[in-house]
C-alpha cells in the first residue's frame, strides 16, 4: 500500500473523536489548574463537547468513506452508531451531575472519563479493522472500569470495578488472540481484506485457524455484550457501580460493542455464517433464558435490570441469528430503544436512592404512585417499554428482532424468545405493582421531587421512547439504509 | 375522517384530558368522563343505519398507512359483526362510569383516565382490519385492565391482576408470532388482503403449517374466552376487580376473543379449524358443564357469575365450531347477551357489595322484603341469564343448540345440559339471597336502588327484554356478516351438512 498522507477529509471523518479527546484533556487540565468555582462548570464543558460531536458526526455522516489507510470507515452504520453512543453520553451527563454533587464526588475527571469512554465506543463504531477496533475497544473499556468504580470509598464499587477489570481484562485477551490468529490465517487485519481471503476457498490455508480465531473473537464480543455463557460477571458490575454509571454501562458500551460483533460477523467473517449459526442461536436463547429467569427473583432493582439487560442483549443476539439486513437494521433499533428507556429507568433510581444508594430494593418504591405520579408514570412507561407493550419503542424493537427472525426462518427462536419475554412481563409489572400497589413506604414518603437535570432525563428519554413507539420509521429508516456495510 | 375513526379517537382524547384536570376536581372528572362516554355512545348509534344498509359490505373503512417498512397500515371498517360488539362496548362504559360514582373513591382521576383508555383500546380491537393493529389495540387493553382490577380491586388484587396479564400475554405473543409469520408469507398486514389471498391459494401453507397457525391466533383467543382449561385467571380476576371492571372485563373484553376466532380464525385457517372442530368443541362442551357445575357450590356471588361466564362462552365456542348459519348467528348474538346480562349481575352483585360489603351468598338472605325493586330487576336478570323464552338468551342458545344440533346432535344434548344447570345455580343463588328470613344485617343495610343505580342498570333491563322480542333487527346484520365468513372459511371444506339438514335449514331460515 503506498503510503501517502491523510487529506482533509480524512481528518474530518474522525473529527467527533478528536473533539472529544481534546475536551477530556481539557478537563482534565482544568481538574488541576482551576478553582472550587470553575469545577462546577466541567459537566457543562462535557456537554459543550457531547454536543460539538454530535455535530460533527453529522458532518462527518455527510462525507462517508474510508480514513486513514482504511483503518476506519464513516458509513451510515458507523454515523448511526455514533450519533448513539453520543446521546448516550448527553443523558449520562445529566443524570450524572446529579449523582456526583448529592454525593459529594463532583470532579472533572468524571466527565473526562465519560468523553474518553465515548469516543473510545465512537472508534469502534467506525473501526474498519481489527487494531483499530482492539484500540478502540480499550480506550471505551478502561475508562468505564474506573467508572465503575469512581466512588473509591464505596466498597460495591470497589468490587464491581475489580470484577469488570479482571474479567474485563481477560475477555480482551481473547479477542486479541482472535485477532493474531485470524492474522495468521489471513495475513491482513482489515475486515475487508479478512473476507476476501476468507470467501476463496484456495487461500484459507489452515480452516481450523480462522474457526479458533472466529470463536475466540466471539468469546470476547460475548463478554462486551453480556451474552451467555460469558454473562455471569454483569449483575456484580451492574449492581455495585453508581447507578448512573450502570446506565451508561448497560446502553453505550454495550451499544459500540454490538457494533463491532455486527460489523465484524457480517464483514470478515460473512463467508462462514452457516458455521457460527448454531453457536449464535444457542448464545442467544441461553442470554434470554438466564437474564429473564434470574432476573424474576431479584430484590434489588439494580440487579434486576442487570439480568434484565442480559435478557436484551439476548433480544439483540436473534437479530443476530438472523443474518441479514433486516436483522441489521432491527439490532440497530432496539439499542437505541434500549438506550432510552434503559437510561430512563437508572435515571429514576438514581433519583429515588438518595444519598449512598440506600433506597435500591425493589419494595422501597412502594407507593410512589401515591407520592409522585408524575415519576411513577414515566417509570411505568420505561418498564412497559421494557416489557414490550405496544406503542412503546421496547415493542418495535421486539416486533423488528423476531420479524427479522422469522424473515430467516428461526421460527422456534421467535417462539421461544417471545414467551420469554412473557416471563420478563412478571418482573417488570413488579415494579408497577409496588409503586401503585403498595401502601407508600417510608423511602417513597420521603421522595423529593427530582432535579432538573433528571426531569430532563426523564422527560426526553420517555418522550424518545414513546414516539419512536408511535413512529418508528424515523429510525428504522435511518437503520435500514445503514445496514448496507461498505463492503457488502 | 369517518365516524368511527372519531369513535376511537374520542376515548384516547378522553384519557389524555383526564390526565391534565388536577386530581382534586374530582366532581368534575366524573362529569366530563359521563357526559364523554354518553356522547360517544350516542355517536356510536350513527353507525347503525349505514351498517344495516350495507349487508354484508363493510361500512366506516378508514385505510391509511402508517409505518412503511414493514407496511402497517391503520386500516379499519365495520360490519354486522363488530357493530353491535362496539355499540356495546360505547353503551357500557357510560354505566359503568354510573356504577362507580360512589363506588371509586380514591384514585378518581386515573379510575375514569384508565377506563375511557379501556373504551379505546376495545373499540379498536373490534374495528381493526390490520393485523398489526389488531395486536396493538388488543395489547393496549391490557394495561388499562391491570391497573383497574390493581388500584381498585378487592383484597387479593395483585395476585388476579399480574395472572391476568401474564395470562393473557403469553398467550397474545404467539399470536405476535403467527402475524408476523402471516407478514413474511404474504407481505402483508392487511386482514382483507390476506384473507383473500388465502382464498384464492396463493398463499403456500402446509396443513401443519396452518394447524400451527390456527392454535397460535387459538391459543391468545382461548385464553381471553377463557376456554376450558385456559379459564382459571377469570374467576380471580372477577372476583378481586371493582364492579366496573368486572362489568367491562365480563361484557367486553371476554368478547374479544369470541371475536377473534370468530373474525380470524376462521376465515384465515378454515381448514385447521374445521378439522379440529370435534376437539375444541369437546373443551367447549366441558367449559359449558364443569363451569356450571362448579358455579353451582360457589359461596361466593361474584365467583358464581364469573363461573358461569365459564359456561356461557362455552355456547359460543360451541356455536362458533358448529360452521352452521345458525350456529355462528347464535353465538355471536349470545355474546351481545351474555355482555348485556351478566353485566347486569355483577352490577347487581356490586350494588349489594355497597351496601352489606359482602360477597357471601351466606350473608344474604330476604332481601326481597326490604329492596323489592332490586329484588326484581335481579329476577329479571337472573331469568334473562338462564334463557327464559322472551328473554334475550333464549335466542341465542336456541340457534346455538339448533346449529350444534345440525352438526352433530349429541353435542346439542351435552349442551342443553348446561341449560339446565344454570337454572339451578342462577335460582338457587337467586333463593338463598333474595327470599327466606332476613338477618338483621341485611334488614339495616340494604336498601332499595337508588336513582343512579336504577340508571345505570335499566339500559340493559331494556336490551334484556327487546333482544328477546326484536330479535330480527340484530341478527341480520349478524347473519349478513357471518354468512360471508362461513362462505370464506369453506375453503378447501368438504361442507358436511347432509341433505335433510339443509331442508331443516331453510324451513328455520323462512320461520326467521
Amino acid at each position: 500500500m503506498p503510503a501517502s498522507f491523510p487529506t482533509t477529509v480524512e481528518y474530518i471523518r474522525i473529527l467527533p473523536e478528536t473533539i472529544l479527546i481534546i475536551f477530556g484533556t481539557l478537563l482534565m487540565f482544568l481538574e488541576g489548574l482551576a478553582g472550587e468555582a470553575h469545577r462546577r462548570n466541567t459537566a457543562r464543558i462535557a456537554l459543550v463537547a457531547l454536543v460539538a460531536a454530535f455535530a460533527a458526526t453529522i458532518y462527518a455522516g455527510m462525507m462517508p468513506g474510508p480514513a486513514f489507510s482504511d483503518f476506519l470507515i464513516v458509513d451510515k452504520f458507523a454515523t448511526f452508531f455514533r450519533m448513539l453512543v453520543i446521546v448516550v453520553g448527553v443523558l449520562s451527563v445529566f443524570t450524572s451531575s446529579a449523582y456526583l454533587i448529592r454525593e459529594n464526588a463532583d470532579s472533572g475527571e468524571f466527565y473526562a472519563l465519560v468523553l474518553f469512554s465515548i469516543s473510545g465506543q465512537s472508534l469502534l463504531a467506525t473501526a474498519n479493522e481489527l487494531i483499530m477496533l482492539f484500540i478502540g475497544l480499550e480506550i471505551s473499556s478502561i475508562a468505564t472500569y474506573i467508572l465503575a468504580g469512581y466512588l473509591r470509598d464505596d466498597k460495591r464499587n470497589n468490587e464491581s470495578a475489580i470484577k469488570y477489570f479482571l474479567l474485563g481484562s481477560f475477555a480482551t485477551a481473547f479477542l486479541l488472540y482472535g485477532v493474531a490468529m485470524i492474522y495468521g490465517a489471513a495475513g491482513s487485519t482489515n475486515l475487508n481484506e479478512i473476507r476476501r481471503v476468507l470467501v476463496d476457498p484456495d487461500a484459507v490455508t489452515s480452516p481450523w485457524m480462522v474457526g479458533a480465531a472466529a470463536a475466540l473473537m466471539f468469546v470476547g464480543f460475548a463478554f462486551k455484550v453480556s451474552a451467555a455463557p460469558f454473562q455471569s460477571w454483569t449483575p456484580d458490575v451492574y449492581q455495585g457501580a453508581p447507578a448512573p454509571v450502570t446506565a451508561f454501562m448497560s446502553t453505550g458500551p454495550k451499544a459500540a460493542a454490538f457494533a463491532v460483533f455486527l460489523r465484524v460477523f457480517s464483514t470478515a467473517f460473512s463467508g462462514m455464517n452457516e458455521s457460527w449459526e448454531p453457536i449464535v442461536w444457542i448464545s442467544a436463547l441461553a442470554t434470554m433464558i438466564i437474564g429473564n429467569f434470574a432476573a424474576l427473583t431479584q430484590s434489588n432493582i439494580k440487579r434486576m435490570l442487570a439480568y434484565s439487560s442480559i435478557a436484551h442483549a439476548g433480544y439483540v443476539m436473534v437479530a443476530i441469528t438472523a443474518q441479514s439486513d433486516v436483522g441489521v437494521s432491527a439490532a440497530m433499533f432496539y439499542l437505541a430503544a434500549y438506550a432510552f428507556m434503559n437510561i430512563g429507568a437508572f435515571a429514576i433510581i438514581t433519583h429515588f436512592a438518595r444519598k449512598g444508594e440506600q433506597y435500591v430494593l425493589v419494595d422501597d418504591l412502594a407507593g410512589l404512585g401515591l407520592r409522585q405520579p408524575a415519576t411513577a408514570a414515566l417509570f411505568s412507561i420505561f418498564l412497559l417499554s421494557l416489557i414490550g407493550v405496544p406503542l412503546t419503542a421496547g415493542f418495535f424493537g421486539k416486533f423488528y428482532i423476531f420479524k427479522a427472525a422469522l424473515d430467516s426462518k428461526l421460527v422456534w427462536l421467535s417462539v421461544l424468545g417471545l414467551l420469554n419475554s412473557a416471563v420478563a412481563a412478571y418482573y417488570y409489572l413488579r415494579i408497577i405493582v409496588v409503586m401503585y400497589f403498595h401502601e407508600p413506604s417510608e423511602a417513597a414518603n420521603s421522595a423529593i421531587p427530582p432535579t432538573p437535570g433528571i426531569q430532563f432525563v426523564l422527560w426526553g428519554s420517555a418522550a424518545a421512547t414513546i414516539i419512536l413507539g408511535v413512529f418508528p420509521s424515523l429510525l428504522l429508516d435511518f437503520a435500514n439504509q445503514a445496514t448496507v456495510l461498505a463492503s457488502r | 375522517m369517518t365516524l368511527l375513526d372519531v369513535l376511537i379517537a374520542l376515548p384516547a382524547l378522553g384519557f389524555l384530558g383526564v390526565l391534565f384536570v388536577p386530581a382534586s376536581s374530582r366532581d368534575n372528572i366524573k362529569h366530563v368522563a359521563l357526559v364523554l362516554s354518553l356522547v360517544i355512545f350516542v355517536a356510536s348509534l350513527g353507525l347503525i343505519g349505514p351498517t344495516l344498509a350495507a349487508g354484508s359490505a363493510r361500512t366506516f373503512e378508514t385505510d391509511l398507512p402508517w409505518i412503511d417498512t414493514p407496511a402497517i397500515r391503520y386500516h379499519i371498517g365495520l360490519d354486522g359483526l363488530s357493530l353491535w360488539l362496539i355499540i356495546l362496548s360505547t353503551l357500557l362504559t357510560p354505566l359503568c362510569v354510573l356504577v362507580s360514582w360512589k363506588y371509586i373513591d380514591h384514585r378518581v382521576k386515573e379510575f375514569y383516565a384508565f377506563l375511557l383508555l379501556l373504551e379505546c383500546g376495545v373499540i379498536g380491537v373490534f374495528a381493526a382490519l390490520d393485523l398489526f393493529l389488531f395486536y396493538v389495540f388488543w395489547e393496549v387493553t391490557l394495561v388499562p385492565m391491570y391497573f383497574l382490577i390493581g388500584i381498585w380491586g378487592h383484597d387479593r388484587r395483585i395476585y388476579a391482576t399480574v395472572k391476568f396479564f401474564l395470562y393473557t400475554m403469553a398467550g397474545s405473543v404467539l399470536m405476535l408470532v403467527a402475524i408476523i409469520w402471516l407478514y413474511t408469507k404474504t407481505g402483508t398486514f392487511d386482514y382483507t388482503v390476506i384473507q383473500s389471498l388465502i382464498a384464492a391459494g396463493r398463499v403456500p401453507m402446509t396443513a401443519l403449517e396452518q394447524t400451527l397457525m390456527f392454535f397460535a391466533f387459538f391459543v391468545a383467543f382461548a385464553v381471553k374466552v377463557p376456554l376450558w382449561p385456559l379459564h382459571t385467571w377469570l374467576p380471580d380476576a372477577h372476583v378481586e376487580a371493582p364492579t366496573a371492571g368486572s362489568v367491562m372485563l365480563a361484557s367486553v373484553l371476554l368478547k374479544m376473543g369470541t371475536y377473534g376466532i370468530v373474525r380470524f380464525c376462521l376465515p384465515l385457517f378454515g381448514n385447521a379449524a374445521y378439522q379440529w372442530r370435534d376437539w375444541i368443541a369437546g373443551l367447549a362442551i366441558i367449559g359449558i358443564i364443569v363451569g356450571a357445575l362448579v358455579a353451582m357450590v360457589q359461596p361466593n356471588m361474584k365467583k358464581l357469575v364469573a363461573y358461569s361466564s365459564v359456561s356461557h362462552l362455552g355456547f359460543v365456542v360451541l356455536g362458533v365450531f358448529s360452521f352452521t348459519q345458525q350456529g355462528l348467528d347464535g353465538a355471536v348474538y349470545q355474546m351481545l347477551n351474555h355482555g348485556v346480562s351478566t353485566g347486569a349481575l355483577f352490577m347487581l352483585v356490586g350494588f349489594l357489595y355497597e351496601r352489606r360489603h359482602s360477597l357471601e351468598i351466606s350473608s344474604y338472605g330476604g332481601v326481597a322484603t326490604v329492596a323489592p325493586q332490586l329484588t326484581t330487576i335481579f329476577m329479571i336478570t337472573t331469568l334473562a341469564s338462564i334463557g327464559l323464552p322472551l328473554l334475550n338468551n333464549f335466542v341465542g342458545e336456541f340457534l346455538v343448540l339448533q346449529g350444534v344440533a345440525l352438526h352433530n346432535f349429541r353435542w346439542a344434548v351435552f349442551a342443553a345440559l348446561g341449560v339446565i344447570l344454570s337454572a339451578c345455580y342462577m335460582l338457587w343463588m337467586f333463593q338463598r339471597a333474595f327470599l327466606g328470613e332476613t338477618p338483621e344485617e341485611v334488614e339495616h343495610h340494604v336498601h332499595d336502588i337508588n336513582k343512579r343505580e336504577l340508571a345505570a342498570i335499566l339500559p340493559l333491563v331494556v336490551l334484556m327484554v327487546w333482544m328477546g322480542i326484536a330479535t330480527q333487527m340484530f341478527l341480520r346484520p349478524i347473519g349478513a356478516a357471518n354468512a360471508l365468513i362461513l362462505e370464506q372459511s369453506k375453503v378447501g371444506i368438504e361442507y358436511q351438512v347432509k341433505q335433510g339438514s339443509s331442508r331443516q335449514v331453510a324451513e328455520v331460515r323462512h320461520a326467521r
